[in-house]
């Protein structure tokens, strides 16, 4: 008979093999990203001759001089910036007001809406449609808010957020405030705001992360190479190898340029991501919170 | 009529209600207006599917040719290649990328250690945060013939170099590993917290009753993420035809595109590379059709079969 707290020879095995499979899929998940670093830190002929392990070997700084020499690496660095920002402004802004508006029972026609949202989700214009539409009607070939505007308000996140509002908001606190006579913006500003922060953390971080990693739409709407964001600018140079702007000049023979490469990809890929990864920590116990908020209304 | 009248009518036509909370209606009117305008007027395009586009002439004045895309796409040399890449790389995906999650969560949930638990979780998250463009540039380092990590080994260990990247027998599961090693640790996060929810009690019970580590997962860990796990797997059909674009075009090359053309870098392709508007409407169309039955008909089965639905 087992007692609780005993544990029978059968669970103990059971807890042993569970240990041993989290910890090897830990270190399958975090060996390429540790060999990435230590990539970028080496010596190239390392890497070539295939000497590289684990930890960098013949630390070297030359690939990341190389990275930051770049002024492509510079201008999508200041380009991604700016969208983001910008971008995730507008996103936080719409997606709340939409949201807050949404969550009030009192909004005539809300049902509708939100079917007319979420419609968006399973059926649209498809590509050609809609680029013609944006190109010709819209204005926005070419032109930087494309980077911004088409993915002004997510309908999940918009969702996500609506839900928040009716679950941790209490009701009676806004119908005070509406007694006190504040009006249905003061009152999102001043009394449902304040309290929402962990919701507006989540989005921010969403958000911020989507428009960090776009390519998409550049690829399809921007020509102009000053206006690329960073991710345009590493593909480029990580997919379609193109690094004789990158690594050339300066005097050094094909062979050392080649070898360069080699490092360079490893340091473009940590220079890229470093923002990102950085990011999230801070926001990482909003995040696990914000997926769960997700799943109550799936 | 005076502005008076007039204004007393509009009173009667707008309820109380609405002209109470006027500012309300001022919130939702950029989110509206967005849809408008970003989402459901490019879906007036569609109907160049069924026509032949001319600049000239614009969306509305072109001639209407009826089905005539649709009949050169079914009768095109590469349709059945692309509907195979197409369904092949999403079955795929479902069948390896959809229940890792799952039993990375039901795992998850087995250890006692707060540390280790959020260690875990906060280690396989990680790759999530990567772009698309990153990953692949992952992707192709290490499995570079020449300098990759993988053909290292495979070189030491006394095999001949692969060119996986060149490889059409071999995309597909570069496409799905690499994605699972991306966004398993995520995907897994909501069946994490689906299974944190689960009473405490039932466990209790359980084990008041003997049952074993191994009988408590069978029988209480996995009946509770079904619901959850259905609604995703409806999710992951609805988009089975939209198979990311992103991915695969930053992955595709000319030796593999045997196996890596599918029908949204093929719209890609003929529509923005190749100005062909008209037909590339039609493909995409039928793209989206398909996907729409698709998720109608996924959500109709789970409530039969389940009683779980989106709607």
């Amino acid at each position: 008979m087992n007692h609780l707290g005993h544990k029978s020879a059968g669970d103990r095995i059971y807890d042993i093999v569970i240990y041993t499979i989290l910890t090897l899929i830990m270190l399958g998940t975090l060996y390429p990203l540790i060999y990435i670093v230590s990539a970028s830190l080496s010596n190239p002929w390392a890497i070539v001759k295939g000497e590289l392990w684990l930890l960098p070997k013949d630390i070297s700084l030359d690939a990341y001089r190389k990275v930051f020499q770049n002024p492509d690496i510079w201008t999508g660095y200041r380009n991604s910036i700016l969208y983001l920002v910008v971008g995730t402004t507008i996103n936080v802004v719409m997606t709340t007001m939409g949201a807050y508006a949404l969550s009030r029972r009192d909004l005539v026609g809300r049902h509708v809406l939100v079917l007319l949202f979420t419609f968006t989700l399973l059926f649209n214009g498809g590509l050609i449609p809609t680029f013609l539409i944006y190109k010709n009607v819209l204005g926005l070939y070419n032109n930087l808010w494309v980077m911004v505007i088409p993915s002004a308000v997510s309908v999940w996140n918009l969702i996500v957020m609506r839900t928040y509002f009716q679950t941790s908001i209490p009701y009676e606190l806004q119908e005070a405030a509406f007694i006190d006579g504040c009006s249905n913006i003061r009152t999102l500003t001043r009394i449902v705001l304040p309290l929402s922060m962990p919701i507006i953390a989540v989005m921010t971080m969403y958000y911020a992360v989507a428009h960090w990693n776009a390519y998409f739409m550049a690829l399809i709407y921007l020509n102009d190479d000053w206006r690329m964001p960073l991710q345009m600018v590493i593909r480029n140079l990580l997919i379609q190898q193109d690094m004789g702007g990158l690594v050339g000049g300066q005097g050094e023979s094909l062979v050392e340029q080649l070898l360069l490469t080699e490092g360079v990809k490893y340091a473009v890929i940590v220079v890229s991501s470093l923002p990102m990864l950085l990011l999230y920590p801070l926001v990482q116990k909003h995040f696990v919170k914000g997926v769960m908020m997700g799943a109550i209304k799936g | 009529m005076t502005s008076g009248a007039r204004s007393r009518e509009s009173r009667l036509l707008i309820p109380r209600s609405v002209r109470r909370n006027w500012d309300l209606y001022l919130l939702i009117f950029p989110v509206v207006l967005y849809f408008v305008l970003l989402k459901y007027l490019p879906m007036y395009g569609i109907q160049l599917a069924f026509k032949d586009f001319s600049a000239v002439k614009g969306f509305w004045d072109s001639s209407w040719v009826g089905f005539k895309h649709f009949d050169r796409f079914f009768n095109n040399y590469q349709f059945w290649t692309l509907i195979r890449n197409t369904l092949g790389i999403s079955f795929y995906q479902i069948l390896v990328a959809f229940p890792l999650p799952i039993i990375f969560a039901l795992l998850i949930n087995e250890v006692q250690s707060q540390r280790f638990r959020k260690s875990v979780q906060s280690i396989t998250f990680m790759p999530h945060f990567l772009s698309t463009v990153v990953l692949v540039g992952i992707v192709m380092a290490f499995l570079s013939p020449s300098t990759g990590l993988v053909n290292n080994i495979i070189v030491r260990l006394g095999g001949d170099p692969i060119y996986f990247m060149t490889e059409p027998s071999l995309f597909k599961s570069i496409y799905v590993f690499s994605d699972v090693w991306q966004n398993m640790g995520f995907a897994s996060v909501l069946y994490v917290a689906v299974l944190a929810g689960v009473d405490k009690s039932l466990y209790e019970a359980a084990m008041i009753d003997g049952a074993t580590k191994l009988q408590r997962l069978l029988h209480i860990a996995i009946p509770a993420l079904i619901p959850t796990a259905i609604i995703m797997l409806i999710f992951q059909f609805g988009s089975i035809m939209d198979i990311g674009f992103e991915k695969i075009y930053l992955m595709q090359n000319d030796l593999n595109r045997s196996a890596s053309s599918v029908i949204s870098t093929y719209v890609y392709e003929i529509g923005l590379l190749g100005s062909q508007f008209s037909f590339s409407t039609a493909v995409g169309l039928f793209n989206s059709l398909i996907n729409f039955i698709l998720i109608i008909a996924v959500n109709q089965i789970a409530k039969r079969v389940s009683g779980t639905s989106l709607w």
